[in-house]
């Protein structure tokens, strides 16, 4: 009799939590979508995180460096500046620096570019025929930086196997915070409770940061072109 | 920092075909220039790199601003921090868009930097020496450097 009640628990246990994951999961996807449309919004960039994929800019980037845009109309693209710009007919955007713009009096501007550690500018790598950039070729400048992380990403798209893993691995340690209140019902001391809903709501918050970020490194796929 | 830009000992200009780009006859400066710096304070804990360049804005009849860079640097954090050059050229062509550097009276050059952090916010800092170029009202045949 005893054992029957048990297994049925455990049935119930296992559907709900099965439930419970799944709903989080969309949670976190939804709310991790709805903040990279928001930075597309604030920025003004169609691509407000990018990530670095060639040497380019060395010393100052490397592949794998994570570059925060903005692109705002206000702001005047001045020489010295780091764009990254998308050239007419190629979908992967290059990250260089800006060395010659000509502006007229009615704001139209047509501007030259160079990586820092290439030896030449980059009218070899406009379409033929180009020899300026111009503002709507701009996807955003390069305001702030942060290394190594956007590895992730490069890891990401070379190994697809490694994508599905990443964003599963959190369902392995996330128990629903409803499992310490089962535990009152079978009745231990109070502070087991206490500290199993701790425990239990720190793995929770761990888990879900971890999803986001690999969602958001996930959806980082503009990456910058190798030359 | 301490920033002192002197430059250009003489600067000609010669109506040429841009052959960097657009087959155009566009005017070419030739400048020289000398930079004497401190850049010392500028580096803390989070500054990796400074990308200074030096860079020359002027208005044409063309347009209304120009702004182009004759020199760059990258200076790594350890590197010496002061600079002291001489009789610089330009690292890269000054073509203009036009015809505008021909008698044009005020060419402004400015020492700037990017401060490339460890990981943060980077900045764009122009530094505050700054000289007036005019350029002559004739073209030079011959070769200046």
């Amino acid at each position: 009799m005893l054992s029957l009640d048990f297994l049925d628990d455990v049935r119930r246990m296992n559907k709900r939590q099965l439930y419970y994951q799944v709903l989080n999961f969309g949670m976190i996807v939804s709310s991790a979508l709805m903040i990279w449309k928001g930075l597309m919004v604030v920025t003004g960039s169609e691509s407000p995180i990018v990530v670095v994929l060639s040497g380019s800019m060395e010393p100052a980037f490397h592949r794998g460096d994570l570059l925060f845009l903005t692109n705002r109309i206000e702001d005047p693209i001045r020489v010295g500046e780091i764009v990254v710009f998308r050239i007419e007919g190629r979908e992967i955007p290059i990250v260089h620096r800006v060395l010659k713009i000509h502006e007229k009096q009615n704001g139209d501007i047509k501007f030259l570019t160079k990586g820092d550690n290439n030896a030449v500018d980059d009218r070899g790598l406009y379409k033929q025929g180009q020899h300026w950039l111009e503002k709507k070729d701009v996807v955003g400048r390069a305001r702030g930086f942060v290394p190594y992380i956007g590895i992730v990403t490069i890891l990401m798209n070379d190994y697809p196997k490694f994508k599905v893993r990443a964003l599963l691995f959190p369902a392995c340690f996330s128990h629903p915070s409803y499992d310490s209140f089962t535990k009152t019902q079978a009745g231990p001391c109070v502070l087991h409770v206490c500290c199993c809903r701790y425990q239990c709501a720190l793995l929770c918050l761990l888990c879900s940061l971890f999803q986001y970020a690999v969602l958001f490194l996930l959806g980082l796929f503009v990456l910058v072109h190798r030359e | 920092e301490r920033i002192i830009l002197c430059c250009v000992l003489f600067s000609l200009r010669k109506n040429v075909e841009d052959f960097t780009g657009p087959r155009e006859r566009s005017d070419l400066g030739f400048v020289t220039f000398d930079i004497t710096a401190d850049l010392q304070s500028i580096f803390d804990w989070n500054v990796k790199q400074l990308f200074l360049y030096l860079s020359a804005e002027y208005s044409t009849k063309n347009n209304a601003l120009n702004q182009v860079v004759l020199w760059d640097k990258i200076m790594l954090r350890g590197d010496n921090p002061r600079l002291s050059l001489k009789d610089m050229k330009s690292k890269y062509f000054f073509f203009d868009d036009g015809n505008g550097l021909k008698g044009n009276r005020n060419i402004t050059l400015t020492l700037s930097w990017n401060v490339v952090p460890n990981a943060g916010i980077l900045p764009l800092v122009t530094g505050s020496g700054h000289v007036s170029v005019p350029f002559p009202d004739t073209y030079e045949t011959t070769k200046s450097y």
